[in-house]
């Protein structure tokens, strides 16, 4: 089924898409409606253009993939299921995403990951390939966040400032031989190891999988690994009164 | 060693000649406060470790026990209380933030019990509720402004999503994880007996209350646990918590000791973790922001869920509201200051915040004024003690009240504000598997049941003796309240007139 967005209201075209009996859905022409796919199971869509705020909220398993960038927001509380953008995306991507897996091509915007978590055998998945904002994985308990800096120069750093404040679980990965600026004093910085580079690997696979690209001359490189130094990050800040 | 600075607050008093040594207070005690003494056979006690929850008062079978306040104190200063004194003992000692439970126990004004109650004289009659049909249901949800009709002149159903109370008080969100299983189970059951709902605050539902899904407000918070689509779908209501009464402007966090079994799994979080809620939805900045998230839930459930945004009560909260009743949201909250909580520092408990009676009036009065009442419900709760509350509130301006405090006291709670312990001998505000089984939700959900009927027929009673029959009457009626010992401010914010007057 194909839909062509222009003006169209989001209530119209999420309501399309929700009682739509194809599972296949091409939306053209997108240009920001909010909220698509809102906790969508078992369709496919196709976005050509620019979705609005929140793209895959609640997401249950559909799988979405954007022709352009994505904005704010994109799959906030996502439990299962596939988001790839073709562009860049915007602020708190991958807000408290419990699973599934998100992969942008271009760059994201701040407080990308922030508060992962990760579930039993879900275990979320956040991919950017070229640089992500201040505040990455803020308050991240769980998942994994890889970010590849790809076509970007020696000199800038791949994240912005305050990486992994709060963070008490899950990792985040980054592609640079280059600490990143005012880490949090409970982030702590290692090499991977074999078995994280098997990770790295597979991820690195599927990025190119869906984008193109060498993923050997990626591969190659230098990465870095952030994990929590504690899960329990308030434990001696009180006193019972 | 370091010498002990700190001397209990209360004692616990054993009549020996009562005692018969049967050890079931060592038994009921989680903190351990009393032990036998062999050598000596009798049974002593350290009270530095009672909380004073009166279990072992309460189980004696010889009524041997009791717990008074101590005698022993400080010279004696008005500035310089005992508490002032221990506090930064405590302090000193750990340099940890204090951590307190349950609501504000300061002797801050109670609005509540300065406000009075109409009643009808001759001129108008009463009504007896044993006899007359009385109305005490309502309904929640954006009101439509105007009537439509289609091109046949027919009444179009332009209503928005609705949820049906019975009674004007649900149960206010206490998660899973703060408090037990067995008293989420009777709240479930209750407000499923009573025709309301209960919250499930930002702790996920557990797979066994699904089925009460239809009287369930399932919560959506900044650290979005347990929230996925089953579980959006499961209640007859969502709520997005921007605040708490009790701690104002902070968040939550579930200790990861805490986090372990079915609370994670039902949280969704990764078990032993802390399970952390920060301050604010990160995505939230604006009333615009709020509009989104409020929109993307709608969109998810296909707007058949009613959006209740829950605020504490603080400085500017009409302003506030106002925005929140153009977002988008069907029912706004308010949790005023001295609302229950089962952990927060004892600083911003006792000193953030407003009390609801003003914030539910201020606000009330601010979407009248501005003609968008209709948009919104208001629910408030942050201490509503009694029937008579429920009735003041109303008259404020609410459409319904949310109780915790109450529920639990209900279901044994003595507040003795420990809960952030995760020892209550109780049942209620622990995981301890041995102390959880010692609240029968058999017997729980029917103390919950018998106090809102009570509530309800008192609620009646006030009603009818103001010669009102239903409950939309009284809402937003403050010429059936007067005040008494207010000053002039006091009394224009609650819109009442003086006694007398």
């Amino acid at each position: 089924m194909k839909i062509t967005a222009n003006l169209m209201h989001f209530q119209e075209l999420n309501s399309q898409v929700r009682n739509a009996h194809d599972n296949v859905i091409i939306i053209d022409n997108c240009i920001g409606q909010r909220y698509i796919g809102s906790g969508l199971s078992g369709k496919k869509i196709t976005i050509n253009g620019t979705p609005g705020n929140a793209l895959g909220a609640y997401l249950d398993g559909a799988g979405i993939e954007v022709f352009g960038n994505a904005q704010d927001a994109t799959g906030d509380t996502m439990n299962e299921g596939e988001i790839i953008i073709h562009g860049s995306s915007g602020d708190a991507t991958g807000y408290a995403m419990r699973g599934g897996k998100i992969l942008v091509k271009g760059d994201a915007g701040y407080r990308a990951g922030i508060h992962m978590k990760a579930y039993e055998d879900k275990i979320p998945k956040l991919v950017i390939g070229g640089c992500a904002g201040s505040f990455l994985g803020e308050y991240q308990a769980g998942g994994v966040i890889l970010v590849l800096g790809i076509g970007k120069d020696d000199e800038t750093p791949i994240v912005g400032n305050f990486c992994g404040t709060g963070m008490h679980g899950g990792k985040i990965y980054l592609r640079t031989d280059k600490v990143p600026d005012r880490l949090p004093a409970q982030v702590a910085v290692s090499d991977p190891t074999d078995e994280d580079m098997e990770e790295i690997a597979a991820l690195v696979e599927e990025y190119c999988g869906s984008f193109g690209g060498d993923s050997k001359k990626i591969l190659k490189d230098k990465f870095l690994k952030l994990l929590p130094n504690t899960k329990n990050p308030y434990k001696r800040l009180y006193k019972n009164n | 060693m370091a010498i002990n600075y700190d001397f209990p607050d209360y004692e616990i008093v054993r009549n020996p000649d009562k005692c018969v040594k049967c050890r079931v207070c060592e038994r009921q005690c989680a903190n351990e406060a009393h032990y036998y003494d062999e050598d000596l056979d009798m049974m002593m006690c350290d009270s530095t470790k009672c909380v004073t929850c009166h279990r072992c008062v309460s189980l004696c079978p010889t009524r041997a026990i009791k717990i008074v306040k101590t005698d022993h104190t400080f010279r004696e200063n008005a500035n310089w209380t005992s508490q002032a004194i221990k506090e930064i003992y405590r302090q000193a000692e750990s340099g940890g933030v204090l951590l307190s439970s349950m609501g504000n126990p300061n002797p801050l004004p109670i609005y509540w019990d300065k406000i009075l109650i109409n009643a009808s004289q001759v001129t108008n009659p009463p009504i007896d509720p044993l006899r007359e049909p009385m109305e005490t249901k309502v309904f929640l949800g954006a009101k439509p402004g105007r009537i439509e009709r289609d091109e046949n002149g027919e009444i179009k159903n332009n209503l928005s999503a609705q949820v049906k109370l019975e009674v004007p008080i649900m149960f206010s969100a206490m998660s899973f994880g703060s408090i037990s299983k067995n008293a989420h189970e009777s709240l479930a059951r209750a407000a499923t007996e009573l025709g309301t709902l209960y919250n499930t605050g930002e702790g996920g539902l557990h797979k066994d209350f699904y089925q009460y899904g239809p009287n369930t407000i399932v919560q959506v918070a900044s650290g979005r646990f347990g929230v996925h689509k089953d579980y959006l779908e499961a209640g007859a209501a969502i709520e997005i918590k921007m605040g708490q009464g009790a701690k104002p402007g902070i968040g939550g966090h579930l200790p990861g000791a805490k986090n372990v079994g079915d609370v994670s799994m039902t949280r969704m979080t990764p078990e032993g973790s802390d399970a952390i809620s920060p301050a604010p939805h990160h995505d939230i900045y604006s009333i615009e922001d709020l509009r989104q998230l409020i929109y993307s839930l709608k969109e998810a459930t296909n707007y058949k869920k009613p959006v209740i945004v829950k605020i504490a009560a603080v400085h500017n909260v009409a302003a506030i509201a106002s925005g929140i009743a153009r977002s988008g949201a069907d029912i706004i909250a308010i949790d005023g200051f001295r609302g229950g909580t089962g952990a927060a520092p004892t600083r911003i408990r006792d000193n953030v915040g407003i009390p609801i009676e003003l914030a539910l009036a201020a606000v009330d009065q601010r979407l009248r004024d501005e003609g968008i009442r209709g948009n919104v419900s208001i629910v408030c709760g942050g201490s509503i003690r009694n029937a008579a509350d429920v009735v003041k509130a109303i008259a404020l301006g609410a459409d319904a009240v949310y109780i915790a405090s109450a529920a639990v006291i209900a279901l044994g709670c003595h507040q003795c504000r420990s809960c952030h312990m995760a020892k209550c001998n109780w049942g209620i505000a622990t995981q301890r598997p041995d102390l959880v089984k010692r609240l029968n939700p058999n017997v729980g959900y029917k103390r919950l049941v018998n106090l809102v009927n009570a509530w309800n027929h008192e609620i009646k009673e006030i009603m009818g003796g103001m010669g009102i029959n239903s409950i939309e009457s009284l809402k937003g009626n403050r010429l059936m309240l007067r005040g008494v010992g207010l000053t002039e401010k006091e009394l224009e914010i609650l819109g009442i007139k003086h006694a007398g007057e």
